[in-house]
């Protein structure tokens, strides 16, 4: 499998920070491939995805180096990195209608005129599940339910059709049944159109239940990276066996993925 | 369309009550005023004692203070505002006489220190912290302070007595004869200082509210969603920063209605510009109260009606406006 | 607020050492210039900077214009503190008893909030003038009437979220009477971002002063730096530095007051470490 991406001894800083967000991180991500990084608050997951996506603050000093072997250049917003954030109200512009704000990635990334990007979006909003698309395009944020609106994040997400998808802690802002739906949304998306995925979260249930391969953080630190099916069975840390066994239920779920 | 009828049919009906409050407290004023109508007639016409007592009886005011201001209202609900002492005419034809170059002078002048404030705001704004921010930013506050006369003196010693290219005073050259088109250029060149003016203290506001205001919504996490989107610079600037940042602003053109009014006076006094601020001076110089009082009212219900505008603009700017009521 | 932090703002200083200067000026006038500033010192239209014992030249009536400019200093100095502390307190107990009592009694204190904002502030000034006559404690209570909303409506947004909280209760179950709750808990805590208007009312304050007085409607008996505009332009064209010097006197003035109020806030909000 081609890597797509490649990050070698990354370390994060911010500014005034005593001790660094980030430090000495070894990862690659092949294309295609669905990654974790599962982490309680503090741990770096977070900063991990967006030193990625280039969305740091200017501020904070970078070490080491983050590559892309699977493209000829530096990765782009948009056309190469999708994003997804934790709160989908405050990731939306309140005073623009949301079927306009899924047209301006197509029309800003795809080199589309505004019609066909609108077209392009009007699908997107389709294909993310939401009803009625044409007419819920002119609707706006305030409108829409937390779920509809990280649906509607994610349409943006994937306007410019980018090889990697980063969703970070896309649902952990969200009730817990829609919570599920969203991470089959991801899932199905990402398979379809051939994605890279991270998927950054919390809650290392939801994140086996998608992943091919989990990686747990912790401080800052990368603490154990395996295979979904053998961190869950068989933990090497005992940080990952305890964050499993604060899960519950999960022992069921890992027999049945067997 | 029925979002936008709702507000206002609701802010038309909160506005009575303030109006009623303004209303009575122009009555208390009225009567505070050393002498009444009587004494002010008998000023200009002349009369003896037992004049002076009939009319009172016929005018009714010497009956209790409540008929007095039941009075009062009635009249007012019959566009009666009184009688203006300096001017012997009522008192809503003196005012309706010179309101419309009040008008055209604050639309002008509101035009000017709106469009000023929010373009330079926006290039302040679309890099805070920057050089040409701070510089702006300073540039402004000095504005800012500045007395709205002084800055009418100082653009007069530079443009008229120095430069000679505008004239000194007045709205139009007098007894030029000039008719049409001439006569709205001539008017046009005459307001370009005194609109230059109050434009300009308050455009300093606009520049402020502008630029803190993209400076905030810049810290929001859609501009960062919109960078992560790939959407380019420029676009993020004017389409969702900006659009953002001109909501509150457009809500303070309300709240500058009332200043506006205010700072009308001193720069029609300057410029000797035949409007309301004038008039209200010229009344203060006659002790004439009820021409006085007669313009509290009108600009009272004249920043009614601009703030109602305004709602309404503001209503068809912000999506969310009238939400919770629509939805119900 | 920290001292300290506030001193590294170099806005900060600028405008508390402007303050500083204005309240030298003020205290030292008739220090340095006893008797009546109103008085004929010297020839009259003498231009600035020709005879050091009047340094700045003198009016059209031969009037010292640095005395008046001292002079002028206390004027606006008193008069902007005046009104902003009359305006303060008015408009804090006004919108504590508003928050406070809530249902009619709130409903009414806003109409007539809202009343006071509709009619333009400098109208309402105007017409205090006229029929009380033109005095310095007129010009006191014509800007605190205009300027009082904006500390009322600060005041009761503060109370409404404070009313609910833990302490009031716990007040309420010890048996304090309303009253006492509202004045001796609830206002000291909705005070600082009154406050943070202050420096805001200030200027203004100073600023209407100046214009009532350009309008010949301060107090005759005091000399005013808007009097002295006032009186340049009369001889605006053969002698403009009339009108510009004591102007120049009010932009440094209400410059400091914005200057030293902004890095006040600032320093404040530094030390809640906002980014």
């Amino acid at each position: 499998m081609t890597r797509l991406l490649s990050l070698h001894e990354l370390g994060v800083r911010y500014r005034g920070a005593a001790a660094p967000a980030l430090e000495d991180v070894d990862l690659d991500l092949a294309a295609g491939e669905r990654l974790a990084i599962i982490g309680e608050s503090g741990s770096g997951k977070s900063t991990l995805a967006r030193a990625v996506a280039g969305l740091l603050p200017q501020t904070a000093t970078l070490q080491g180096t983050i590559a892309w072997p699977g493209l000829d250049r530096q990765a782009r917003n948009g056309g190469d990195i999708g994003f997804v954030f934790q709160d989908p109200a405050s990731s939306l512009d309140p005073v623009m209608s949301v079927g306009d704000q899924v047209t301006e990635v197509a029309h800003a990334n795809l080199g589309l005129n505004w019609r066909a990007a609108r077209r392009l979006a009007v699908e997107l909003l389709d294909r993310v599940q939401l009803p009625e698309p044409a007419v819920l395009a002119h609707s706006y944020p305030h409108q829409l339910s937390g779920g509809q609106k990280q649906r509607v994040a994610i349409a943006a997400a994937i306007a410019a059709r980018p090889r990697l998808l980063i969703a970070d802690e896309a649902t952990s802002a969200l009730d817990t049944i829609v919570q599920a739906e969203i991470v089959a949304l991801i899932r199905e998306l990402v398979t379809e159109d051939g994605m890279a995925l991270i998927f950054v979260s919390h809650d290392i249930a939801l994140a086996a239940n998608l992943a091919d391969r989990i990686a747990v953080f912790r401080h800052g630190r990368m603490v154990e990276m395996a295979m979904t099916a053998e961190l869950v069975s068989r933990p090497k840390t005992n940080y990952s066996r305890a964050l499993l066994a604060a899960h519950l239920g999960l022992d069921a779920h890992a027999e049945a993925r067997k | 369309m029925n979002r936008t009828v709702r507000l206002l049919k609701r802010r038309l009906v909160g506005s009575i009550p303030v109006l009623l409050i303004v209303v009575i407290g122009s009555f208390l004023l009225l009567e505070a005023a050393p002498g009444d109508a009587v004494d002010a007639y008998v000023a200009s016409v002349g009369g003896d004692a037992g004049m002076i007592e009939a009319l009172r009886q016929s005018w009714g005011l010497d009956a209790s203070p409540m008929t007095r201001l039941v009075a009062y209202l009635w009249a007012l609900l019959h566009l009666d505002l009184g009688h203006s002492v300096a001017f012997s005419r009522p008192v809503l034809d003196v005012v309706l006489e010179r309101l419309p170059n009040t008008l055209f002078l604050m639309g002008a002048a509101t035009a000017l220190s709106f469009a000023l404030g929010t373009a330079l705001g926006i290039i302040a704004g679309a890099r805070p912290g920057s050089a040409r921010d701070r510089f702006l930013s300073i540039g402004s506050l000095a504005l800012y302070a500045v007395p709205g006369f002084w800055l009418a003196l100082v653009l007069t010693i530079v443009f008229s007595v120095e430069l000679r290219w505008l004239p000194l005073s007045g709205m139009e050259t007098i007894a030029s004869g000039k008719t049409g088109l001439a006569r709205a250029l001539d008017i046009a060149w005459h307001m370009v200082l005194p609109v230059t003016s109050l434009g300009l203290i308050y455009f300093a506001l606009y520049l402020r509210m502008m630029r803190a205001g993209m400076a905030e919504v810049w810290r929001m996490d859609f501009t960062l969603a919109a960078r992560a989107r790939g959407i380019p610079r420029r676009r993020i600037v004017m389409s969702h920063v900006a659009r953002n940042a001109l909501l509150p602003l457009v809500t303070m053109l309300g709240l500058q209605s009332a200043q506006m009014l205010g700072g009308s006076v001193v720069i029609e006094s300057v410029f000797s510009v035949p409007g309301l601020g004038r008039l209200a001076q010229e009344a203060v110089g006659s002790r004439d109260t009820p021409l006085l009082i007669g313009i509290i009212l009108v600009s009272a219900v004249l920043v009614i009606v601009i703030n109602l505008l305004v709602d309404i603009a503001y209503a068809a700017l912000d999506p969310r406006v009238g939400a919770s009521e629509a939805s119900a | 607020m920290n001292l300290g932090r506030l001193f590294r703002s170099p806005e900060a200083v600028a405008g508390f050492a402007i303050l500083g200067l204005l309240a030298a000026m003020a205290l030292a006038a008739p220090l340095l210039f006893p008797g009546d500033p109103l008085a004929i010192a010297g020839q009259p239209l003498l231009r600035p900077f020709q005879d050091w014992a009047l340094p700045l030249g003198t009016d059209r009536l031969g009037r010292d214009v640095l005395a008046g400019l001292f002079h002028g200093a206390r004027t606006s100095l008193a008069v902007g503190l005046a009104a902003a502390a009359a305006s303060i307190l008015v408009g804090s107990i006004v919108g504590t008893v508003a928050g406070f009592a809530g249902g009619l009694v709130d409903e009414v204190l806003m109409r007539i909030t809202d009343a006071f904002q509709t009619v333009p502030g400098f109208l309402l000034s105007l017409a205090l003038v006229s029929v009380v006559g033109p005095s310095l404690a007129v010009v006191v209570v014509a800007i605190a009437l205009s300027a009082w909303t904006g500390p009322a409506r600060i005041a009761r947004a503060e109370v409404l979220s404070i009313r609910e909280r833990d302490f009031v209760a716990s007040a309420r179950v010890i048996g304090m009477n309303p009253v006492e709750i509202a004045f001796r808990e609830v206002l000291p805590n909705a005070l600082p971002p009154v406050l943070a208007l202050s420096s805001v009312i200030v200027a203004a304050a100073i600023l209407t002063e100046a214009a009532l007085s350009f309008l010949g409607l301060g107090d005759p008996n005091r000399v005013t730096w808007g009097g002295m505009i006032a009186e340049g332009r009369a001889v605006l064209r053969s002698a403009p530095y009339l009108s510009v010097i004591p102007g120049i006197a009010l932009v440094l003035a209400v410059l400091g007051v914005y200057l030293a109020g902004e890095g006040v806030v600032e320093s404040s909000a530094a030390r809640e470490g906002q980014a």
